[in-house]
């Protein structure tokens, strides 16, 4: 390495030190690690933390490497935080579980480790290759881990489910891709921006379509109608705390490339692509409403309930603001405490040492376990949108800035879905509240689940307390994607 | 005028109270005596406190008082700005006298979870209070949504037998309501700039903005006050809901519809205030006439009562939307008195429930031989319901119907139909239930009202026997802040440049809202 090159990797210096933590534990997991997986778990969380901090110190301007295919800003350092406390809160939920169900394997970590780091990739992508490579370094592992319990045939069937589906969309993803490549001649974000820009907003119509093409690749990746089917199959078959760790961190980072991709070098075919993402966001809000009133697995409605709240994330983008990056940037952030804290709660719902994933297995839980009652109770309210919970903010600001882009119709059925939505988030407070318990959960929940699952209500209690930090830090976030 | 921070300590009074509650460890029993002490004492505290609310109320000003403003999202322009008006002073203190009225009210009678219980009334009770004083649109979002959580838990868990139904009936209907108020506060917003109740009074929206403002506004209201036809989660809610969560429901929450129609409706949408103004005189009377039916045909006593709230809310909204001194202030005497009345009738089903552990009118008769004192003040309220001269609920019902008369005589004589059926339903609920041979077996042995259920009910005789002898205590606040509504209405309409164009035009734009700026 030349000294001329150290600086120019020094944007990338976060995701090369979770590369090298990442191998690293590899080999102590291959040479040693099999003993103490949840050492290994730990020293995955630290790897986290230590990219975390390294996120968090570099300073905050843009910068590009890799030939410009790589790009740090604010947004990426807001929503690459987001990630990663996402992944490692994840990976210690997960902890007790693989003990107690038999499955501790160092691998999982290592490969947790490893689709957080192609998450990471993903939020910095400048390029339609570099998007490429890391939204696949992100699947791959995910596929692995979405099958890690191979010996049950649900999770191999998740595991398979979603490797053809997920096969499927990057296939459509990268087809949209080289035609947009093939009609626009680069495949640059900053180049691509250029030309539509110099255009004032006219594009060939293979770029449209590629366009298209790209737009429904990503939208398998959040989740989104009608690109969806495989959401709750995969979290109901996926051991649960891999439906945790699903749940939150890769829609992020799925979110975030999402808003880069359509706002970074599309971001002046607003009109084309508007249509597309309404009706997607209309459609996630729907059915993501409706779909879940019926279900009577926990994890299936988490699917249900994940694909509307991927919705409500899109209304602004829809609205191709910056006040709806803002939205979308908040939206995401309460998402993943809230996200986080009630599958803590599923984690906890232990019944004769089993875990167990029926909604009803809820029934009078206030009367035999009233914190946690009380808390995935808060969790339910702010899904729901209720004020004063922090689920009503993620909504206002969406909401917001879909009013100020003029999208009504948008904002109203969006609201109105969070009406039919609400239905299904207080039937579960009902069966905790209203009704008498019939078997008990068992009494004892692990240490970390009960103090993530504090962390994770009190902050979105009592978010309005002090809302300023997280509104100023999506303020500079979005701006730094508009302001580059 | 005081420079400590009143109205937010009257509203974050209560949840102080409650974080008290939450902390108490030990014994079941101890901890039930604990909460409901705490809560008497919290609520009871809060109620002297607005009380120097009252007291040092400057009657002459139309502005708004002891405001209060701090920053909470700057960059949003959005801020904690609270303050009472002549308007709002009242309803203040009804949420803080009711408050402490419903604990004593459910002392003996809660047995399961009390803690949690009276955690929920002291949170409804900032909930609410918050409410009535935000000056922030967001602000005062916030706290009228958040009502749903303790109301939906106390219908929930200490209701009756349909209580699941009732408690979603009533938490989907006023969330569908409210929400499409949430959009137009983000439109209003996005107009503005800010969310700023005082600024936006002075902003003047256009006319055609107006309309839909005002719709997505009344659909909120409506659904709160409750108007015919949306009124139908009313009846269920009371019946399956607590006594005191009734008592709430009646006395506080009906009347959030009221307030936001006169805080919102008439001085920020004048122009669509007056147009929409016989739509609202027509839902009104059907309210009053078709409820009035409706509850003379009910067995149970709560529907009955559940019903004539909502005919009694009929003559609020006639009142308020005739705008003029008589009906806007018959509009609030009659909220106050209706807030005070109902939530006693109430408690007197209450009374008899708790022993009898039945709401229907067949299982009582003859209760007078048994139960003077409870025949005595039953009477009273009754008589304040129907309007007798004397009691609160005649100064309400005049000045509303006299407003009226001003505006559109037949409103007037629509309207007035329905002090006759209240009578009628009322004063024969009264005799099946009172009057009569005591021919039942089990009411043979039916105890008197405890010293505890007296102390309950003396604060509601004297408030209504004031408000109905000597109104001008309650009148003389509100003049200057009516005034100042009727004025600014007035000076609204007369310079507003375009009118507003007809329905056909307006429905036809319905499909492409983005163009009607």
């Amino acid at each position: 390495m030349t000294p001329t090159a150290v600086p120019a990797l020094l944007p990338a210096l976060p995701e090369i030190a979770l590369a090298v933590i990442a191998m690293a534990l590899l080999m102590y997991g291959v040479f040693g690690g099999e003993r103490s997986p949840r050492g290994c778990a730990w020293l995955a969380v630290a790897g986290l933390a230590i990219t975390a901090v390294l996120v968090l110190v570099a300073n905050g301007d843009r910068a590009e490497t890799f030939n410009g295919q790589f790009v740090v800003d604010g947004f990426a350092r807001f929503m690459k935080v987001l990630v990663l406390l996402g992944s490692g809160l994840a990976t210690i939920m997960s902890m007790s579980y693989m003990e107690r169900e038999r499955m501790e394997r160092f691998e999982y970590s290592v490969l947790l480790l490893f689709a957080t780091l192609g998450m990471l990739m993903m939020i910095s992508a400048n390029d339609l290759i570099a998007l490429y490579v890391g939204l696949e370094l992100q699947s791959l592992s995910l596929y692995v881990v979405a099958a890690i319990r191979r010996d049950t045939v649900k999770s191999s069937e998740a595991g398979l489910k979603y490797f053809v589906l997920g096969a499927l969309s990057s296939g459509m993803l990268l087809y949209g891709a080289s035609l947009i490549y093939g009609f626009a001649g680069t495949t640059s974000f900053v180049g691509l921006a250029r030309l539509f820009a110099e255009s004032s907003g006219a594009a060939p119509v293979g770029v449209i379509i590629g366009i298209v093409f790209l737009c429904a690749g990503l939208c398998f990746k959040v989740s989104a109608v009608p690109f969806h089917m495989w959401t709750p199959d995969v979290y109901e078959g996926a051991p649960t705390p891999v439906t945790a760790f699903f749940a939150v961190a890769p829609k992020i980072a799925a979110i975030a490339l999402f808003t880069r991709t359509l706002l970074g070098p599309f971001g002046d075919l607003v009109d084309q692509w508007q249509q597309i993402i309404v009706a997607v966001s209309i459609g996630s809000m729907v059915l993501g409403a409706f779909a879940a009133i019926n279900q009577s697995n926990i994890k299936r409605l988490m699917a249900y309930s994940s694909i509307g709240h991927m919705g409500y994330a899109l209304v602004g983008l829809a609205a191709g603001s910056q006040a709806g990056v803002r939205g979308v940037v908040i939206y995401v952030a309460l998402y993943l405490f809230m996200a986080v804290g009630t599958f803590a709660c599923i984690l906890s719902m232990r019944h004769q040492g089993r875990l167990v994933e029926g909604i009803a297995d809820l029934t009078g839980l206030s009367k035999t376990h009233p914190m946690m009652a009380f808390m995935l109770a808060v969790f339910m309210f702010s899904m729901a949108g209720i004020p004063p919970m922090a689920g009503f903010f993620g909504k206002f600001f969406v909401f917001q800035a879909a009013v100020q882009a003029e999208l009504y119709s948008l904002a109203v059925i969006g609201v109105l879905a969070s009406v039919v939505a609400a239905y299904y988030y207080i039937r579960i407070v009902k069966l905790m509240y209203f009704d008498e318990p019939i078997e008990a959960l068992d009494q004892r929940i692990g240490g970390e689940m009960t103090t993530i699952m504090f962390a994770t209500g009190i902050i979105t209690l009592l978010f309005f307390v002090y809302p300023l930090p997280l509104m100023n830090g999506a303020a500079s976030a979005a701006a730094a994607l508009f302001g580059g | 005028m005081t420079d400590w921070p009143i109205l937010s300590v009257t509203t974050f009074l209560p949840l102080v109270g409650a974080v008290f509650i939450l902390l108490t460890r030990g014994e079941p029993d101890m901890v039930a005596r604990n909460a409901r002490n705490v809560a008497l004492w919290t609520s009871l505290i809060t109620f002297v406190v607005s009380l120097l609310i009252w007291a040092g109320f400057d009657s002459s000003s139309a502005e708004f008082q002891f405001v209060e403003k701090a920053e909470w999202l700057p960059s949003f322009n959005i801020s904690y700005h609270m303050g009472v008006d002549g308007i709002s002073l009242f309803f203040v203190l009804l949420s803080t006298l009711l408050t402490p009225i419903c604990v004593l009210a459910s002392w003996e009678v809660i047995e399961t979870r009390v803690k949690e219980y009276m955690i929920a009334f002291l949170v409804l009770e900032t909930l609410m209070v918050g409410m009535f004083c935000a000056l922030d649109l967001v602000v005062f979002y916030m706290f009228f949504e958040g009502v749903l959580l303790p109301m939906f838990l106390i219908i929930g868990v200490w209701g009756g037998p349909r209580r699941v139904y009732a408690a979603f009936k009533f938490f989907l209907y006023t969330l569908l309501g409210s929400v499409l108020m949430l959009i137009a506060i983000l439109a209003m917003y996005f107009d503005s700039g800010t969310t700023d109740i005082p600024t936006l009074m002075k902003h003047g929206f256009h006319p055609s903005w107006q309309i839909w403002l005002w719709l997505a506004f009344f659909a909120s209201f409506a659904v709160k006050v409750p108007m015919w036809p949306v009124h139908t989660w009313l009846p269920d809610a009371h019946v399956e809901a607590p006594t005191a969560g009734s008592v709430i429901l009646a006395g506080v929450l009906l009347k959030m519809g009221g307030y936001g129609f006169l805080r919102f409706s008439l001085p920020i949408f004048p122009e669509a205030s007056a147009f929409f103004a016989p739509m609202v005189y027509t839902l009104s009377i059907v309210a009053i006439i078709y409820t009035s039916l409706v509850a003379l045909a009910q067995e149970d006593m709560k529907k009955l009562i559940a019903y004539s709230s909502v005919a009694h809310m009929g003559f609020v909204t006639i009142g308020i939307f005739t705008v003029n001194r008589q009906g806007l202030e018959g509009a609030m005497i009659q909220m106050l008195s209706h807030g005070v009345v109902s939530a006693a009738l109430f408690l007197c089903v209450g009374v008899v429930y708790d022993r009898m552990h039945s709401r229907l009118i067949d299982s009582y008769g003859g209760l007078v031989h048994r139960m003077p004192i409870y025949a005595v003040v039953f009477m009273l309220f009754t008589l304040a319901s129907v309007g007798l001269p004397g009691t609160s609920g005649f100064i309400g019902e005049f000045l509303a119907l006299v407003g009226a008369y001003q505006a559109n005589t037949w409103v007037a004589f629509f309207a007035a139909t329905g002090v006759v059926l209240g009578a009628a339903y009322m004063l024969w609920l009264y005799r099946r239930v009172m009057f009569g041979k005591l021919e039942k077996e089990s009411l043979k042995d039916i105890l008197d009202m405890s010293w505890r259920e007296v102390a309950v009910f003396a604060p509601l005789i004297l408030v209504t026997l004031w408000m109905g002898i000597y109104p001008v205590s309650f009148l003389t606040p509100m003049h200057a802040s009516i005034d100042k509504l009727i004025k600014d209405y007035e000076a609204a309409r007369s310079t507003a440049s375009l009118t507003i164009e007809p329905p056909t035009i307006m429905l036809a734009r319905l499909v492409g809202m983005g163009e009607t700026r």
